[in-house]
This record gives C-alpha cells, sequence and structure tokens, in this order.
C-alpha cells in the first residue's frame, strides 16, 4: 500500500482517524515534499509523508532513530574489526528449524540464540557479506529519508556494477531478498522498521471499519475485489475503526473467499472475511494477529485438507520457522482449523471425481509436519494427518462445490461452526 | 545356375566320382614344401610391409635397430647414419651405414639373404632384434618392388679388407644370390673405424612427416638411446643430427637360461631330449636358471624320481609330473641383471628436449616376470606447458628401446594407460578412451623376450602380469601428477580467492564510510592488507622471481620430477629446459657411479639438441637439483 504514497493526507487532518478524509485528501496531497536534506530533517521528512496522529509520528521517529543507530552500530563494528586488521564479520542468528524452538506455554515458535559468523574473508560469504552492508546502507538511506521502498525497489537501490568488473552486487531479487531477512534478524529491527515493505497479498471483507494510513475504508463496502491488505499493517499505519463481526474466517486462496464474498457470507454471518493467497504474507498474519489480540476476534481456518494446507495453519497459529523472531507479532495461538477435514470424504459424501492422490512429497512433508513439536503433542492432528495418509488422497476446499456451488457457506462452514466442529 | 553353364561331363560314368577333378597322386605331385620367404612374401603386411610409407619406415627401422644391436654387442658406441634418397615420387634408396663390428664374409648371404637366420632367437638376451626377419625382409621387398638387389659393404677389421657384396633373393628357397662381389683394399677408407657395415636397399615406399614418419622413429630412438649418435639425411637433403649425449654404453645385457616357469610341457620334454646332461639333477641346474640343488630334488620328488634319476629312462608320464613339479615348486624369480631399463633420469632428459610441457615425472618398476620372462617397465609423463590441451594425450610406447608407431590400440600399453584412472589424478578421461589434457605419457618395456602381437612388432601382447606393472608405474608417475596438479589448483585457488575479495572490499569500504562516515580509504587499506595475510600462500609461489616453484612439498625431493617454468615461451623456455637436462646429470654424481660422464653437445644444424644419458641401474636414484628454478 505504501507504494502509492499519493493518498497521503497532506497535513495531519488524519489526526482524529474517526473523520472521513479518503478522496478529498487524497487530492490535497501532494502539494509540498520537503525535499530533505536528509541530515537533520528525518522529522519533517517523516512528518510530511506519514499520516497518523502526533504520538504516532513520535513513535515513528523513535523507531526510525533507533533502527538507524543500529544499522550504524552494525557499520562500526565492521570497521572498528578492520582498522584492527581482524577478520570482519557480521553475526546473523540462524534462521533455520535448528535454530527454532517451540515454546510449549506461549504455544510459539521463537528463535534460539544460535548465529551463523558472516565473515568477509571466507570464499562462500564474501558476497553475501559486501551485499549486506550494500543493503544496510540502503536501509539507513531509506529510513532517513522517510520514505518506504518495496523489496524489489530495495533490490535496485543496491544493485550497480562492482567497480572494474563486469559483476553485479546482485544476481536478483531472491538474493536482496535473503539479505534483507539476514539485515533484520541482524539487527533485531523489523522489515517494517526497516521501511520496507513486500508485494501485496492477501483480501479482506466484513463487518469492520479501518483507517489506513489515515484512510477511513469501510470493508463492508467493498465490492467484489475486496480491501487489499497492506503489507505494513503496523497500529501506526493501520488502525481499526467500528468492528461489529463476531469472528474472522480465513481462506486459502482468492478463489474459494470470492466465493464467499459473492454468497455475502461476512452479512449473514456477522464476520470478517480474509484471504492470504496461498501461504499468507507478513501483512495478513499481523493483521489477523491483531483482530485476534486487540478486537478478540476468534479466528477460523479454512484450507485444503493437504500438507501445505496444514502448514499454512500451522504458520498463522504458531509463526513460521523463517521468520520464528516474528512469530510473537504474528503468531495467533487459537486460531481454529474448520476444514477440509480428511473424514470429509464421508462425512459430506464427495464424490471419488475430488480425490486428489497424494504423491512422495505430500507423504514426506505431511509425516514431517506430523514430527513437528508443536503439532506431535496434538491428538487430533495426529489423527487428522494419519487419516490423510491412509486416505491416500488430499482434498481441495472447492471440492465441495461439487456437491452444490453454495455448499461450503450454505451448508459446511455454518454447520461446523454451529456444531464447534474444528480442530485446534 | 543356368544350365548351359553346367559342366557337359556326362553324369553317370562310374562309382559317383565327379570327372577330371585330381587324383591324389596328382595332388600329390603338386604338394610340396613352402619356403618361409614365400610365405612373407606373400604376406608382408605381417612383417610391416603394408603400403610405401610403411614400408620406407619398417626398411629404415629394421637396419638401425640390427645396427645398435651389433653395435652394442661389440661394444662398440654406436654411430649410424641413415640416409634417404629420393629417385623417383614413390621409390627410395635407403642407406644404412654403422661402425659396428662389421660381418664376416660368409655371413652375409645369410644375414641379408635368409629370413629366420640369426644370432638373437635361440638366446635368452634383451636385445632389439629376435627373430631374425627384419632386415632380410627388407631386401626381399626392395627387390620385390624394384627389381634391384641389395648392396652390403662390410669391413670388421682395418688389416682386413672390405667386402662389397650385391645380394639378390632367392624366396622359393630362401637363400640369397650373389650378383657381385668386389673386394677392396684392406687400407680404403670406406669406414672411418676401420670397421662397420652399410646396407642399401632400393624400394617403392613414400614419405610423409608427422606421426609414424622415419623422422618421428628417428626422434624417439634417440631418447631411448642416448649413448648413440644419429645423423639423418632426409630425401629433401637436409641433414639432421641427433648427438650423443653419455660417451658410455649401457651395461651389456646378460644372457639367461630359461626360467623353470617360462616352458612348457613341449619344451620340456624337447629340453630333456637335447641335453647333454645325463642325470635330471644337473639337467635342472645347469639348463635353467634359478634352480639350486634343493629346488631339483624337490621337483624330481615330486614326480617320485631323484635327481640322480638318468635323462634317457624319463619317459613322458615322468616328464609330465616334472612339469607338475616345476609348478608346484617355489622357485626364485629369474634374475632381473639381464635387464637393461633406460633410467627415470634418461626419460626425464629424453622428454625434456622432446616435449615442452611444465611437469616431467618418470619412475621404474622393479623387475617382474610373465612366462618365466624377466621384463621391466619404466613410465614418463610429461604434461602441460605448450602441449595441446583439448586433445587426447599422446602415448609414446618403446620396448627394449626399439619405439612403436603403429597399432597403438593393439597394445598393452595403451590398454594399460586407459585402465589407469587418470581421473584420480586430475586429468579428463572418458570412459574407454586415453586421458584429454597437455599429457605425453612414455612406456617402455625392457625384456629379454617382448611378446609382439605380431612378427612386425608393433603392439606389445596383452599379458596380466605386463598390464598390471603398466598400470603401476603409469599410477606410480600419476600420484605424482595428481600431487602436482592439486597443488597448482590451489594456487590458483588461491589467487582467484584474493581476486574475488579485493573486487568486494572497494563496495565495502565505500558503503562502510557512507554508514559511519569513516574514511573509505583507511579502510580499503586495511582490510587489503588481511586480504593479502589471508591469501598469503598464493602469494609465496608466484613470488621467489616470478616462477612457479616447488615448495617444501614431497615433489621438492623426488629427483624423478622436474618442473619447469609454465609461464615462459619460445626460446627462453627452450633454455631452461635445457639447463634442467643438464642439471639433471651435472650434478654431484654418485649415483652415476663414474659409468656415464656428460657429454653436452649442442647439436647446431637444426636446433635439435640433446643432453642425456642412461640412468643405470634400477632403484639408484639420488637426489638431484630437479627444480632447475635457481638460473
Amino acid at each position: 500500500m505504501a507504494l502509492k504514497p499519493a493518498g497521503e493526507p497532506g497535513k495531519s487532518e488524519s489526526e482524529s482517524p474517526k473523520r472521513k478524509a479518503g478522496a478529498k485528501a487524497a487530492g490535497a496531497g501532494k502539494s509540498k515534499v520537503a525535499a530533505s536534506s536528509k541530515k537533520k530533517t528525518k522529522a519533517t521528512g517523516s512528518d510530511v509523508r506519514r499520516g497518523g496522529s502526533k504520538a504516532d509520528q513520535a513513535d515513528r521517529l523513535r523507531v526510525d532513530a533507533r533502527t538507524v543507530e543500529r544499522i550504524e552500530g552494525l557499520g562500526e563494528s565492521v570497521v572498528r574489526q578492520s582498522l584492527k586488521l581482524a577478520d570482519p564479520f557480521v553475526d546473523v542468528p540462524t534462521r533455520s528449524i535448528s535454530n527454532v524452538n517451540f515454546n510449549k506455554s506461549k504455544r510459539l515458535l521463537e528463535m534460539g540464540d544460535a548465529k551463523q559468523r558472516r565473515t568477509l574473508f571466507n570464499l562462500g560469504q564474501a558476497k553475501k557479506f559486501m551485499q549486506t552492508l550494500l543493503v544496510a546502507d540502503g536501509c539507513r538511506d531509506l529510513v532517513r529519508s522517510g520514505k518506504t521502498l518495496s523489496l524489489r525497489g530495495m533490490y535496485y537501490k543496491s544493485l550497480h556494477t562492482i567497480a572494474g568488473t563486469k559483476e553485479k552486487t546482485f544476481d536478483g531479487q531472491d538474493e536482496s531478498d535473503v539479505v534483507l531477512e539476514d539485515l533484520e534478524v541482524a539487527i533485531d529491527s523489523l522489515r517494517e522498521n526497516l521501511h520496507v515493505f513486500a508485494k501485496k497479498r492477501g483480501t479482506m471483507v466484513g463487518n469492520i471499519t479501518v483507517f489506513d494510513n489515515g484512510d477511513e475504508i469501510n470493508c463492508r463496502r467493498m465490492g467484489t475485489g475486496g480491501y487489499a491488505i497492506p503489507s505494513i499493517c503496523e497500529p501506526s499505519v493501520l488502525k481499526f475503526g467500528k468492528c461489529e463481526a463476531d469472528f474472522v474466517l480465513h481462506v486459502e486462496k482468492d478463489t474459494v473467499w470470492s466465493r464467499f464474498n459473492e454468497d455475502r457470507f461476512w452479512e449473514t454471518h456477522n464476520c470478517i472475511l480474509t484471504e492470504g493467497s496461498g501461504q499468507p504474507p507478513r501483512g495478513v498474519r499481523r493483521l489477523l494477529h491483531r483482530l485476534n489480540a486487540e478486537l478478540g476476534l476468534p479466528i477460523y481456518c479454512l484450507l485444503d485438507c493437504d500438507p501445505w494446507g496444514h502448514y499454512i495453519y500451522s504458520v498463522i497459529k504458531q509463526g513460521s520457522i523463517n521468520l520464528a523472531y516474528e512469530s510473537g507479532r504474528m503468531a495467533v495461538p487459537e486460531a481454529k482449523y474448520l476444514g477440509i477435514r480428511s473424514d470429509d470424504y464421508q462425512r459430506c459424501d464427495l464424490s471419488d471425481d475430488v480425490k486428489i492422490e497424494l504423491n512422495d512429497r505430500d507423504r514426506d512433508r505431511a509425516k514431517q509436519i506430523a514430527a513437528y513439536p508443536w503439532f506431535a503433542d496434538r491428538r487430533h492432528w495426529q489423527k487428522e494427518i494419519k487419516r490423510m495418509l491412509t486416505n491416500g488422497f488430499k482434498m481441495e476446499v472447492e471440492s465441495l462445490i461439487t456437491k452444490d456451488i453454495s455448499y461450503v457457506t450454505e451448508t459446511y462452514v455454518p454447520e461446523r461452526l454451529k456444531a464447534k466442529d474444528w480442530i485446534d | 545356375m543356368p544350365s548351359t553353364v553346367t559342366q557337359p561331363t556326362p553324369p553317370k560314368k562310374s562309382s559317383g566320382k565327379i570327372g577330371s577333378r585330381a587324383t591324389a597322386e596328382e595332388m600329390a605331385s603338386k604338394q610340396r614344401e613352402i619356403s618361409v620367404s614365400e610365405f612373407f612374401a606373400k604376406n608382408r603386411h605381417l612383417l610391416g610391409f603394408d603400403n610405401p610409407r610403411k614400408a620406407l619406415l619398417t626398411t629404415v627401422k629394421e637396419a638401425v635397430d640390427n645396427a645398435l644391436d651389433a653395435c652394442e654387442e661389440g661394444g662398440i658406441l654406436p654411430d649410424i647414419c641413415v640416409e634417404l634418397l629420393q629417385i623417383a615420387e614413390t621409390r627410395f634408396k635407403v642407406t644404412i651405414r654403422d661402425n659396428g663390428p662389421g660381418i664376416v664374409r660368409k655371413q652375409i648371404e645369410n644375414i641379408f639373404g635368409k629370413l629366420l637366420y640369426g644370432s638373437k632367437f635361440h638366446r635368452m638376451k634383451m636385445s632389439r632384434g629376435q627373430q631374425g626377419i627384419g632386415i632380410s625382409a627388407a631386401g626381399m621387398y626392395g627387390l620385390m618392388t624394384t627389381g634391384k638387389p641389395v648392396l652390403i659393404i662390410s669391413k670388421t677389421s682395418r688389416r682386413k679388407p672390405a667386402h662389397e657384396v650385391l645380394l639378390k633373393m632367392d624366396t622359393a628357397r630362401n637363400r640369397a644370390e650373389v650378383i657381385s662381389e668386389t673386394e677392396h683394399a684392406e687400407d680404403d677408407v670406406l669406414f672411418a673405424e676401420g670397421h662397420g657395415t652399410q646396407v642399401t636397399i632400393e624400394l617403392e615406399g613414400r614419405y610423409q612427416k608427422g606421426r609414424a614418419s622415419v623422422d618421428e622413429y628417428l626422434e624417439q630412438t634417440a631418447i631411448a638411446n642416448p649413448h648413440a649418435r644419429f645423423t639423418y639425411v632426409t630425401p629433401a637433403n637436409e641433414q639432421i643430427e641427433y648427438p650423443r649425449a653419455v660417451d658410455e654404453l649401457p651395461p651389456e645385457a646378460k644372457e639367461i637360461k630359461p626360467h623353470p616357469k617360462g616352458i612348457e610341457l613341449g619344451t620340456l620334454i624337447q629340453m630333456l631330449e637335447r641335453t647333454e646332461r645325463t642325470q635330471l639333477g644337473a639337467f635342472f641346474k645347469e639348463d635353467f636358471c634359478r634352480v639350486g640343488p634343493r629346488v631339483a630334488k624337490q621337483i624330481c620328488a615330486h614326480a617320485d624320481l631323484t635327481d640322480r634319476t638318468w635323462i634317457k629312462q624319463v619317459g613322458h608320464t615322468q616328464a609330465e609330473a616334472l612339469y607338475q613339479g616345476i609348478q608346484a615348486a617355489k622357485i626364485m624369480s629369474p634374475p632381473t641383471d639381464c635387464l637393461v631399463p633406460i633410467g627415470t633420469k634418461a626419460m626425464l632428459a629424453g622428454l625434456l628436449k622432446e616435449v615442452r610441457a611444465e611437469f616431467f615425472a618418470a619412475s621404474t618398476r622393479p623387475a617382474a616376470v610373465y612366462r618365466g620372462n624377466p621384463f621391466q617397465i619404466e613410465v614418463g609423463i610429461a604434461y602441460g606447458g605448450n602441449l595441446p590441451g583439448d586433445e587426447l594425450g599422446r602415448v609414446i610406447r618403446f620396448a627394449n628401446r626399439v619405439p612403436l608407431l603403429y597399432q597403438q590400440s593393439a597394445c598393452c600399453s595403451f590398454k594399460a594407460v586407459i585402465e589407469a584412472g587418470w581421473r584420480n589424478y586430475g586429468l579428463q578421461q572418458a570412459r574407454g578412451s586415453l586421458p584429454s589434457g597437455p599429457v605425453v605419457v612414455m612406456i617402455h618395456m625392457a625384456s629379454t623376450w617382448v611378446p609382439f602381437t605380431s612378427e612386425s612388432k608393433e603392439a606389445i601382447a596383452d599379458y596380466d602380469e605386463i598390464r598390471k606393472e603398466m598400470r603401476l608405474a603409469l599410477q606410480e608417475c600419476g600420484r605424482k601428477l595428481g600431487t602436482y596438479l592439486r597443488r597448482r589448483q590451489k594456487m590458483r585457488r588461491e589467487s582467484e580467492r584474493r581476486n574475488v575479495f579485493t573486487r568486494y572490499i572497494g563496495e565495502i569500504s565505500m558503503a562502510c564510510q557512507r554508514i559511519t562516515g569513516s574514511d573509505a580509504g583507511g579502510i580499503r587499506d586495511a582490510l587489503e592488507a588481511i586480504a593479502s595475510r589471508k591469501t598469503a600462500e598464493a602469494d609465496q609461489q608466484l613470488d621467489d622471481e616470478g616462477r612457479v616453484v616447488d615448495d617444501g612439498g614431497r615433489l621438492a625431493v623426488d629427483d624423478s620430477v622436474i618442473i619447469i617454468d609454465a609461464t615462459k615461451d619460445g626460446p627462453e623456455a627452450g633454455v631452461e629446459a635445457e639447463q634442467v637436462a643438464e642439471s639433471l646429470f651435472a650434478s654431484d654424481s654418485p649415483p652415476m657411479k663414474t659409468r656415464g660422464k656428460i657429454l653436452k653437445k649442442a647439436g647446431k644444424k637444426t636446433g635439435k639438441k640433446t643432453i642425456k644419458k642412461t640412468g643405470k641401474k634400477v632403484g639408484q636414484k639420488k637426489r638431484t637439483n630437479t627444480t632447475g628454478s635457481n638460473g
């Protein structure tokens, strides 16, 4: 969303988030953008570019200052080591399953203390070391100018040909994305704080009003397209307005979501309907977390009956391995898994046609998931996965369409909700 | 068949016999002995006269091999002159003259006119020639293709007259006819040293340079025979000189008796029939090598006989039991002092001279035995330098110092090279083919009897024992090459590593400057200092006057390895190779005993130079200055 800062209000008119600022403000927006002289005009820079309350702005400034400080700390440590003629290095916390712990009491994934030392004088790491510093430099620039960039923009910002060679600093966006995630954990600052956002993915509709960067969004009137969930869903950007919904129904992909939206499911059942285009991005997860934590809404997930659907649920519920350091801000330990269940084939009397045979990869992945500590102690889940494996097939949410076009919205989900028939 | 063509003979005449076919008596009148000369005249490809080009080479080769053998046997340092005179497009007059002991008059016809006549067939001694076919066959080929007889001039001593004989082969009787004969005065100056032989053969041939040419043959012969001097007059009337590098002959190969394990039952029976001994014990002890009284008794006991048994009483069954006894007995391997290997140093020098490479290694295996014949394998490897890198490697083969130029793929050595597993040593090798890359492999087999696949002596037969020895020798050299290549690889990696670091250092120092405000120059200097410290290894080896120098590794103390600066090119590299070759023998010479003084000559004429000498005894390696890097 921050890609289009055109919609920003020029002044602090969005101070009262309840006021309707909408379309009118957008026109007035781009009146004056102080060409921030980068050095000490941090304050004004941010001020002009962003909406939000005074408190929010102050908060942001504080965060930005801290981020810059951390980046500079990283740079200084490298310089210090170099000048001492020691091997310069950057310590990056390990982001892999080996360094992820499952906190049983909080039911969250947490990152362990393991770190990987990235040094310049190691052939395999030399380039990454350089890239880390380039990205750090780019982010510092970005934060100080008070602007934001997409991941792709960040890639271009640090991209150039190394002097005297034909080699480019990055071989593709993949490289810069990974380095950025490394930088996040290395200086313990979130991507949002580094002013970088991802491509938008995910949609929302339902009985709620939100203020996105000061603009009031009425999610009851989003037509067929729905509200595109922004990449950054921090309270400083996205605020909740009036909300009548009783719960949130999160579905796996937009095709299913469209079915629910067209049937006005959120209206008839007074809920919020979200979708994450498969594995939900950070924005969607952060939003779900906040809906649950701040508004106390229970989250129900309607996902495919396959290992990937199960893992999506797992990510929503206790966080992902890759971003374990953000679990606390993103996970929804209370999220419930509504379906599709492996016994739905019998219970809903589905035809043979909906069966999709499990392949070897599916089986391996299913066994892997069942072995994760956060699934291992879940009796129902063990049963569920086992049953899927003995069935030998998987099912998509769309398989319910074979019963009736609106079977899923009119029968399946309402019945399950009523019967509280879900797994936790 | 159409009926018009069928035999007109009336079908029913008598007892089922068909008409005018031959009777046994008629057939008998046509049955007669085939002279060996006739056989080979018809099958000349067996002797290496398949085509004009090969015929020319084979003629030169047979004559030179004979000359070398004769000189060495006579204890004379060979001085051999080869002259190719082109008479017509495909007609050549080949003259080979040596300074050997000469041939007495009455043997001239036999030696040059009779196939399978020679001194070498019946003895167990390492020599180039074996069967006594070669030179006579060449003469026969010449006669058949041009009709011209063979001209032989030979002089045995200053005090005796030289005989000039024109010989014509009678293939039907395997004999030579003397066409004319001249006796020169005793004080003629035909041979500078007063003795020698000269043979001139006119033949149909084709001269071509390159692979398997007369030039290549002489070049390789010179490598393997550093004690000989060759003068070669090419068809273009150019004179090429291959100077002598060592002024002492290789030790004379000793003649040995057959080894019991090397004979077959038939041979044993034959030997029993022909022996002059009367009792078994003496027979085994005297007619075989490596049989002492104890072993003789053991063999006899196996056949329920004693060493006192009269040989006349030994029948077929007993002979067979004796044969079993031989197989069962533990008998020492045949003596190996009958073998004269070229020696690692001489091989290195030879390769250095011929091949522009950067790495040379050689190894000599201990002697081994196949079918009772002792043999010894030597291998040399040259790698890198100016050798073509994108082709298959080259194998040069020698048997008793004679280069083998044809039928490479039929040769045992070729198979051994293929199965040596070069990938372990850092070379590329496709399945079932030679290693590829800039590599030349030299294999020499020295033996009292080299098992050739045919009379033309082009390929060594594939005996398991021989192939195994070859493989081991190749692998021994291969390991040295592998060590070298790995080290070179490491060096390259190190300097690449440094490149990688320095490439990124600029970016890093700039980024640091932007982030922290510290001076980029200072950071860069510091990082570069660390980088060169980290990659010091690359420095070490590139320093020292910019040469690639052997460091304290295993190769440095190995005198069977030579490494030449590969970065040099052209004449400079040649000079260095020469210096290295010199230092091979010029340095402290205890290993050489006093046997070989070094004679260094610079053949000015065509820029060919030879510096070498044979390493005489196996295992007599000593360290010398091998790197040659201090020039």
